[in-house]
């Protein structure tokens, strides 16, 4: 465990960039620090390598006294990976991602073939590693540095907005793969952003840090969500924190009406007997299983149901795997008001309207209340 | 004894000789300004306070006129080769030490942060990230020292004959052979084209890292010689 505590920098010009901070890190997971730009994010994570270090204070890691430590060898210790990925640029990518096993003294070859193998694990072309970084992309240049910062196997991976510089898309790659890596690692992770979003996807712990970097909340995300500390927190967490929130809420419980479900085969009598005063659509499928398109009953005629005709669905979601935001989501895009909801293989196992979602989050919200009451 | 390429005799050198001499005494300068700038630079480079004193010094050095130079040499090291190679080592200091004081600092504060935070101390930094980065500024200073020093070396025809090629000169008006003149001119032009040609191989060579079209920041610190910007041109 990483222990910050009642750490203050203070730069020479007299700003004061972290306040008093304490702070718990725990093993094994991401802890997330938030906050506005300015606020000391990267002053704290400095702090924990050593590239800056505390006015007051003190920072332990499973109890250690990290000022008494050889600055070389603790930074050995410790991945680093920042914005735009900081490559050598003179280097190829392989002996980038080799750079702190040569340090630490390994064989050419081994620190090489260590490299390979974590060039497979971050998902780059084993193609690329006679190259050099002008030749990536970003979102490539910063799987690299993510590589790098794993080479030597540390225990600690400091990150400092990492994934800030590239657009939205890959940054959503790069940050599934990231959760990916610490399923299979296990790493104690500081993750450094502005980026709120960021922060609830990634975060086990977040640390919402305000201007003049004093700790304005340290909670899991959901809580976050739930019960903010104070305005500032709220409104760091910006307007939709309710819809966020769903995110942490299962579509499991969910009820799924499948009576207006018909496949695209169907006889006129099952047409018939599918329609009900409850749901206005029928959801035609195909012989797949998979949702074709909304229609009223009227206009289906048994053996001649053209596909083409038929109102799009959406996008259904997974029954169970997608939370309720995402079925809500499903819901608000589909013009019939009613989501799908499919399994893992893309079928339809059912379809839920938007009051049935409604009262789900309803319930959801009041037990999530709850719990945050039992919490604190 | 009157053809393009004999030399007359009181220069005990062939052509070929006459360019041996003269590569050797303007390139050895060049290497001993280089071997002098890299640890000046990285003073300069670590401690910034430092650079702004030893830019103004190394600029009043360059405004010193080469023959200037000489005269007083000629004191201490009489009319020998030594004369003529010494101002042009401090010549390529001057030019060297800012290109690579001005390459080491064009490494981006985040590879510098990546290196410090994995663990590179502050040789092991200079050594291993920020002069290979600056490889290509610094081979750009090397150009122009090279080819100043290549058409300086003449002027040392005036203290005892030390011009090597710029010997010739004196003798195309002592024998009236206005053919040695433009021996000494062509063949010093060529000389200095195909020397910073060499160099750009060089560069291709050691920075495969640098992307196609990129063209390292010349700095406009010396002064421009038409036989710098001939042989980039035909270095293109
Ligand atoms: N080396 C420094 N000297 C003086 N002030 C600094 C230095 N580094 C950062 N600061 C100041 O400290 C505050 C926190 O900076 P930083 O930790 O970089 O914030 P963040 O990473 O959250 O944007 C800012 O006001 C910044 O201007
Ligand atoms: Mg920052």
């Amino acid at each position: 465990m990483i222990r910050i505590d009642s750490v203050t920098k203070r730069y020479p010009d007299g700003t004061v960039a972290v306040d008093r901070l304490s702070l718990e890190i725990p093993d094994r997971s991401i802890t997330v620090l938030v906050g506005p730009s300015g606020c000391g994010k990267t002053t704290t994570l400095r702090m924990i390598n050593r590239m800056v270090e505390p006015s007051e204070g003190t920072i332990t890691i499973d109890g250690a006294d990290i000022s008494r430590q050889p600055v070389n060898s603790l930074r050995r210790s410790m991945g680093y990976v920042i914005q735009n990925a900081g490559l050598f640029q003179h280097r190829t990518i392989v002996d980038n991602i080799a750079t702190v096993p040569r340090l630490l003294g390994w064989s050419k070859d081994r620190a090489r073939a260590r490299a390979r193998e974590l060039m497979e694990r971050v998902g780059l072309d084993a193609s690329l590693a006679k190259r050099y970084p002008y030749q990536l992309s970003g979102g490539q240049q910063q799987r690299v540095g993510v590589a790098r910062a794993l080479a030597a196997d540390p225990p600690v991976l400091l990150m400092d907005e990492p994934f800030s510089a590239v657009d939205p898309i890959v940054r959503k790659g790069l940050q599934e793969e990231l959760l990916r890596i610490q399923d299979e690692l296990g790493k104690t992770i500081v993750f450094v952003t502005h980026d709120i979003d960021e922060a609830i996807r990634l975060g086990t712990m977040v640390a919402v840090l305000r201007t003049g970097g004093r700790l304005a909340q340290y909670a899991p995300p959901a809580e976050l969500l739930s019960s903010p500390a104070d305005s500032f927190v709220e409104d760091f967490l910006g307007t939709d924190r309710g819809i966020r929130r769903l995110s942490f809420f299962t579509s499991e419980t969910l009820e799924l009406k499948k009576t207006p479900i018909v496949a695209v085969d169907s006889t006129a009598e099952q047409i018939a007997s599918r329609t009900d005063p409850d749901t206005p659509y029928l959801l035609v499928t195909g012989l797949d299983g998979r949702p074709l398109g909304w229609s009223e009953p009227e206009d289906l005629v048994a053996g001649e149901i053209e596909t083409e005709r038929l109102l799009p669905y959406g996008r259904p979601f997974v029954h169970g795997k997608d939370s309720l935001r995402a079925a809500l989501d499903a819901a608000v895009l589909s013009p019939t008001g009613w989501a799908v909801a499919v399994d893992g293989d893309g079928q339809v196992i059912g379809a839920v309207s938007q009051q049935t979602i409604g009262e789900a989050i309803r319930s959801a919200h009041a037990e999530g209340r709850d719990d945050a009451k039992v919490a604190g | 004894m009157t053809g393009f390429f004999d030399i007359p005799s009181d220069l005990q050198h062939s052509w070929l000789g006459l360019i041996g001499l003269h590569l050797r005494e303007a390139l050895l300068p060049v290497l001993a300004g280089l071997v002098a700038a890299l640890p000046i630079a990285q003073l300069c480079a670590r401690f910034r306070w430092l650079y702004p004193p030893v830019l103004g010094v190394t600029t009043v050095l360059y405004a010193v006129p080469s023959l200037a130079f000489f005269v007083v040499l000629i004191d201490y090291t009489g009319q020998t080769e030594l004369t003529v190679m010494i101002p042009l080592a401090v010549y390529s200091l001057v030019v060297l030490v800012p290109a690579i004081v001005d390459g080491v600092r064009s490494v981006s504060q985040e590879t510098l942060a990546a290196a410090t935070a994995m663990g590179f101390g502050p040789l092991r930094r200079y050594l291993q990230v920020q002069l290979p980065i600056a490889v290509p500024a610094i081979l750009a200073g090397l150009r122009v020292a090279t080819v100043s020093s290549i058409s300086l070396v003449s002027v040392g025809a005036l203290i005892g004959n030390q011009g090597a090629l710029g010997n010739l000169l004196a003798d195309a008006m002592f024998y009236h052979r206005p053919v040695l003149a433009v021996n000494s001119v062509v063949t010093t032009a060529v000389l200095a084209i195909l020397v910073d040609a060499l160099l750009v191989l060089v560069r291709l060579v050691l920075t495969p890292w640098m992307p196609p079209g990129a063209r390292p920041k010349r700095k406009a610190a010396a002064r421009p010689e038409p036989a710098a910007v001939a042989g980039e041109e035909a270095a293109r």
